[in-house]
């Protein structure tokens, strides 16, 4: 009994670990596409970011300049993303997709030029990083059976931008929902034209989402590369930017679903690794590779409209052209 | 000149230079900025791909894989759809084009297990690409998520695959055994040798004739049968191509089908040109390649040849680069590539507003 549930205790704390960098980027997916603008360039931000964060990092000898300068780069990015999809009305899609190609091949040439090795940054020492914290009381809760195993393993002992990706939720929702801000946002996600004719600029209001959704992804790359780990190595995202997408779909483009999306499929991931080799009575042995895949395979049935349906702000992926 | 006529001039070749030489000019400051002398690279570059028989024999193997996914994303663009799967739709392709040439009869001759190699190569391609295919035309499920959510179910499968079912007993690595010989496309040093003429071996093989083939197949396609005018109608207008009793529905799926089975054929030449056994990550990069050859190209065969052929000297050249600099590696490659699909893709109205303001008074002077 104790050792499944201190299992399942350690899975779900994996899956903590796994989930962070899918909040921060589906939380900036989120601003980006409520606003009409498709944000296929997550992966590329986080991944940018990280490395700027972990090369900053070791450079400056501070985590903290490392998440100023992993946000800076990710915000660069998020703006390019703009330039070009909001001002020059381009394809969102195709400059998305730029992104992601750009940041996979600046943090490869940087790396090289930077620090003589191609896709990898030196090692962070600890003062370097974000190391975990222990919530006062672990000893006192050590006596309580079952909520003290939890206190210990599940709730304490991450590290600080942790706490903040599951603060960052119920703010998301808050401006979303309850700002006149937020409410600015859904109208132009949905009717852009209203928003003109209310003398309101579609133009600054795309942009001050993506802006948020910079900030947000570059905090989401500097967890991967100063908390997670402790330094850059290539391709460090390994897709994150694009579950996180379909964490966003899978959660109907709202905060706390999305939030429920990200969990899933972050513990789908944890327990792919354990469930390696391991036969289940009665269905053989599962191949890893399908649970891995489960996260993709479910937004594609849920897109498809078989169980419920996902339905994105109206005005997404279209341009925003006055009428003169 | 009559203003129609200048105008296709300036869209059709002069804001696209405009964009691509952007691109290049971004390219050099990031030379500069990693402290590599931009005049200095561009001569290596240019010697490694196109200096001599070996070089130019890389270039024009890597431009053949170019060309085929750059047509793959081009006719989904026709029908005003982004194909984003072709890296999952080459890979998958691959696993076709694979089980034709490892199991059929090692007796059959070349003249028929090759077709049906490549025809395998075509159909898996092609069923990689219905179902998005499908859920876009009658599910209204977003292509772009669709097919980017089936790049990664396409390397979650070929694993699954190579690992579990196509790897030899007692092989550690992850691949196939080898195909059988008839389904070897020649190597052009062989063809060349075999008429007496030597030149310096490379993995350039005829899979570059079956890009041409296509790339001709799909012009004529594209512009002079009924299918392709209701493809382009409908990448123009979805309401007059549904006036004009064109069915939107069957024709995304046709078109993607297509765009697939083009994606597909990139395994012709890494497998049965060059590695002759299936092997994970043969495609990688290709697919998301052919999408800035056919920004680049500007969905034209013609010109995705043209874009081919530049990336094809950019993959060969960058690998002669990385020889011989220190401070550069061959992924300036992908940073070039990233920045082509930014200029010549996200950007392309960049200066549009400029030339507006330019052509102007020479409008109103007419």
């Amino acid at each position: 009994m104790s050792d499944i549930f201190i299992n399942t205790v350690l899975t779900l704390d994996a899956s903590v670990r796994v989930c962070i960098p899918l909040i921060f980027a589906s939380m900036a997916g989120l601003f980006a596409e409520r606003s009409g603008v498709v944000d296929i360039g997550l992966e590329g931000k986080l991944l940018m970011s990280a490395f700027i964060a972990a090369s900053a990092a070791v450079v400056f000898g501070s985590p903290w300049i490392g998440l100023l300068a992993g946000i800076f780069a990710s915000s660069v990015l998020a703006m390019v993303h703009g330039f070009a999809s909001i001002t020059y009305k381009g394809n969102q899609i195709v400059s998305g997709v730029a992104i992601n190609i750009l940041a996979a091949g600046l943090t490869m040439i940087l790396s090289l030029a930077w620090f003589r090795k191609a896709g990898i940054t030196p090692t962070l020492k600890n003062d370097q990083r974000f190391l975990s914290i222990d919530l006062p009381g672990i000893e006192l809760m050590d006596h309580v059976p079952i909520l003290g195993v939890i206190y210990r393993e599940l709730i304490s002992g991450h590290n600080i931008l942790v706490y903040l990706a599951f603060a960052i939720v119920p703010m998301v929702w808050w401006v979303v929902f309850k700002t006149r801000f937020g409410l600015r946002l859904r109208a132009v996600g949905e009717n852009p034209k209203a928003v003109d004719t209310a003398g309101i600029s579609v133009e600054s209001l795309r942009y001050k989402a993506l802006l948020i959704g910079g900030i947000l992804c570059g905090i989401g790359g500097v967890y991967l590369s100063t908390a997670y780990n402790a330094q850059f190595v290539k391709d460090m995202t390994a897709g994150s930017g694009f579950i996180a997408l379909a964490a966003l779909i899978f959660g109907k483009w709202h905060p706390y679903k999305v939030l429920a999306a990200c969990f899933l499929f972050a513990f789908l991931d944890a327990i792919s690794i354990r469930l390696q080799g391991i036969i289940i009575p009665g269905i053989g042995e599962i191949p890893v590779q399908l649970i891995e895949a489960t996260p993709y395979i479910l937004t594609i049935i849920l897109l498809a409209g078989f169980i419920g349906k996902a339905v994105p702000p109206k005005a997404s992926a279209q341009p925003y052209i006055k009428e003169l | 000149m009559t203003r129609e006529r200048r105008l296709s001039w300036i869209n059709g070749l002069l804001l696209p230079f405009l964009n691509v030489l952007t691109a290049f000019i971004a390219t050099a400051i990031v030379f500069i900025l990693i402290g590599v002398d931009p005049i200095k690279a561009t001569k290596i570059l240019i010697y490694g791909a196109l200096g001599y028989d070996e070089g130019l024999g890389y270039t024009l193997y890597y431009a053949t894989n170019f060309v085929f996914t750059g047509l793959a994303v081009a006719v989904a663009f026709h029908a005003g759809l982004f194909n984003i799967g072709g890296e999952g739709q080459a890979y998958v392709g691959g696993l076709g084009t694979a089980l034709v040439a490892l199991y059929l009869n090692p007796a059959l001759s070349a003249w028929i297990v090759i077709p049906l190699a490549i025809s395998g190569g075509l159909l898996f391609g092609a069923l990689w690409a219905i179902i998005p295919a499908y859920l876009q035309a009658y599910r209204g499920s977003h292509i772009v998520i669709t097919t980017i959510m089936f790049n990664f179910l396409a390397s979650a499968l070929m694993v699954y695959v190579l690992v579990n079912v196509l790897r030899e007993v007692g092989e550690m690595s992850p691949e196939s055994a080898d195909f059988i010989k008839a389904s070897w496309l020649p190597f052009v040093h062989d063809v060349f040798a075999s008429f007496g003429y030597k030149i310096a071996k490379s993995p350039l093989n005829l899979s570059i004739l079956v890009a041409l083939f296509f790339s001709g197949l799909v012009w004529f396609f594209l512009w002079h049968t009924r299918w392709g005018f209701a493809i382009r109608a409908v990448g123009k207008s979805n309401d007059a191509a549904v006036y004009g009793g064109i069915n939107p529905k069957k024709i995304i799926i046709i078109t993607m089908c297509i765009s697939g089975a083009l994606a597909g054929l990139v395994g012709i030449n890494e497998l049965m040109g060059v590695q002759h056994r299936l092997f994970l990550n043969f495609n990688y990069g290709y697919g998301f390649g052919g999408i800035a050859v056919a920004l680049m190209g500007r969905n034209h065969p013609v010109g995705i040849l043209i874009a081919a052929f530049l990336f094809g000297i950019l993959y060969q050249g960058g690998a002669e680069l990385d020889f011989e600099l220190q401070n550069v590696s061959r992924d300036i490659v992908v940073v070039m590539q990233g920045l082509v699909i930014l200029f010549c893709g996200g950007l392309e109205y960049l200066y549009r507003p400029i030339l507006i303001r330019f052509l102007a008074p020479i409008e109103a002077t007419e």
